[in-house]
């Protein structure tokens, strides 16, 4: 093998040095270069470029809108906490005022019925004070007649007789206590 | 020492004939005498660019924001070139400004050294070292450039004389600098990816005629030892894949090493 491959070295002197660059080599290395340099920086990057923009925007406006309704929700929440807050104080303040309301009219009542008790006790002894003046108004003519009726009836009989006159008192008051019984049994 | 009898003697005879220097200047197609002279290689290239042209067009004719599954895989090639070759060393300001430069390098050099393992052209794009030279000057001409743009004069200052050391170490570090700097850097850019595509094309070709040679010359005449063919095609195929392999390191040390010159070429050292 080696001698084949030593062979072939020596054939390859007097050929092209590799190192250096033939005029075509050159001309086409450049050409080719500028042809893909032109072509990225007119089109391949442009269009790579512009895409990579394009999708950092939609996650970024996916990311602003994801906040945004992040913070609706939070506001929405604190809306909600604050009226139900509010609601919760109200619902206490008609409570309380519900029970100042209630026992204010409870006092009332009581003020109403204690009057009332004393209105009708103060009736009640106007009239039995009325009917009393009533009844002794009528005992007193009652008793005057009844003075007048004993008077004559002594008079008129033996006063001189102390048992006669025992049994005209006793009969007196028999009567009176009678027309007394036959008052109430009226 | 038998093998080497039975190899000389077929060499000088019906002929092994090994891979040569002359590979890489095969005769000229078109336009002879003129400075636009066309041989296989260069009519190599011309494809590879037409395809490039033609395969980015289509990749980015019509981009989704919603990638397809295709658009995903094109998305990732291009976004490895950007976000590791280009925008990691450069930062995002002059990331911007060299994309364009040196994502060509790196298609550019990837299509150009692809083409030295597909079957019927089996030839690199880069293997004749104009196109290289054409690239590694104009790299040279860029972080020239980009260091002149940023810093103005300070570049040449802070290139030649690096600051922090004793002005008589100037004596030795100076020469020094100017040659790893301004001559150094293109000539390795260009003679590394040459070399690195010169020397796979002969180890396939060597390969793939050794299995030619043994399976049609010393086993067609009956000899066992073209057995040894088998041996060497599985080597082809091992170094085939490594090829592979090397075609696109290639392509991402030349880039990145552009985009670190430029790099160094900016940086504001103190």
């Amino acid at each position: 093998m080696l001698p084949a491959f030593v062979s072939a070295a020596a054939q390859a002197e007097g050929n092209p040095n590799p190192v250096i660059p033939a005029i075509p080599d050159l001309i086409w290395g450049t050409i080719s270069f500028v042809i893909i340099l032109v072509f990225f920086i007119w089109k391949a990057l442009p269009a790579i470029n512009k895409l990579l923009d394009e999708r950092r925007d939609a996650i970024d406006g996916g990311l602003k809108r994801a906040e945004q309704a992040q913070n609706e929700a939070h506001a929405a929440l604190e809306k909600y906490t604050a009226q139900l807050a509010e609601a919760r104080s109200e619902a206490g303040h008609i409570r309380e005022q519900a029970r100042t309301e209630g026992a204010a009219i409870i006092a009332e009542l009581k003020e109403q019925a204690s009057s009332e008790a004393a209105r009708i006790t103060a009736n009640a002894q106007v009239q039995i004070e009325s009917e009393r003046a009533a009844a002794l108004a009528s005992l007193r003519s009652d008793v005057g007649t009844l003075a007048l009726d004993l008077a004559s009836t002594v008079v008129g009989d033996a006063l001189s007789d102390d048992k006669r006159s025992t049994a005209i008192v006793d009969k007196f008051l028999a009567d009176l206590d009678a027309d007394e019984k036959s008052k109430a049994g009226k | 020492m038998l093998i080497s009898t039975v190899l000389s003697v077929k060499a000088d005879g019906s002929g092994f004939t090994g891979p040569s220097i002359d590979d890489f200047f095969p005769p000229v197609l078109l336009f002879p005498g003129t400075p636009f002279e066309i041989n296989r290689l260069m009519a190599i290239r011309i494809l590879v660019v037409v395809l490039l042209v033609l395969f980015f067009w289509l990749a980015t004719r019509n981009l989704k924001l919603r990638p397809s599954r295709a658009q995903v895989g094109f998305e990732y090639l291009v976004g490895f070139v950007r976000n590791g070759i280009v925008y990691e060393p450069l930062g995002e300001r002059l990331g911007k400004r060299y994309e364009a430069f040196i994502m060509t390098l790196f298609f550019l050099i990837l299509g150009m050294n692809l083409t030295g393992v597909i079957p019927g052209l089996q030839l690199s794009g880069t293997s004749a070292i104009g196109l290289p030279a054409v690239l590694a000057i104009i790299t040279w001409g860029v972080f020239i450039h980009a260091g002149f743009r940023e810093k103005g004069w300070k570049y040449l200052k802070d290139t030649l004389f690096p600051p922090g050391v004793p002005w008589f170490l100037y004596i030795l570090l100076t020469p020094l600098e100017f040659l790893s700097t301004f001559i150094v850097r293109p000539v390795t850019l260009a003679l590394r990816l040459t070399m690195n595509m010169i020397g796979g094309h002969m180890l396939l070709v060597l390969c793939f005629t050794a299995t030619q040679f043994f399976f049609f010359t010393v086993l067609a005449d009956g000899n066992l030892i073209g057995l040894l063919g088998v041996g060497t095609f599985a080597f082809g195929l091992i170094f085939m894949v490594l090829e592979i392999f090397i075609e696109v390191l290639q392509a991402y040390v030349f880039a990145i090493l552009a985009s670190i010159y430029i790099q160094l070429s900016v940086v504001d050292e103190h």
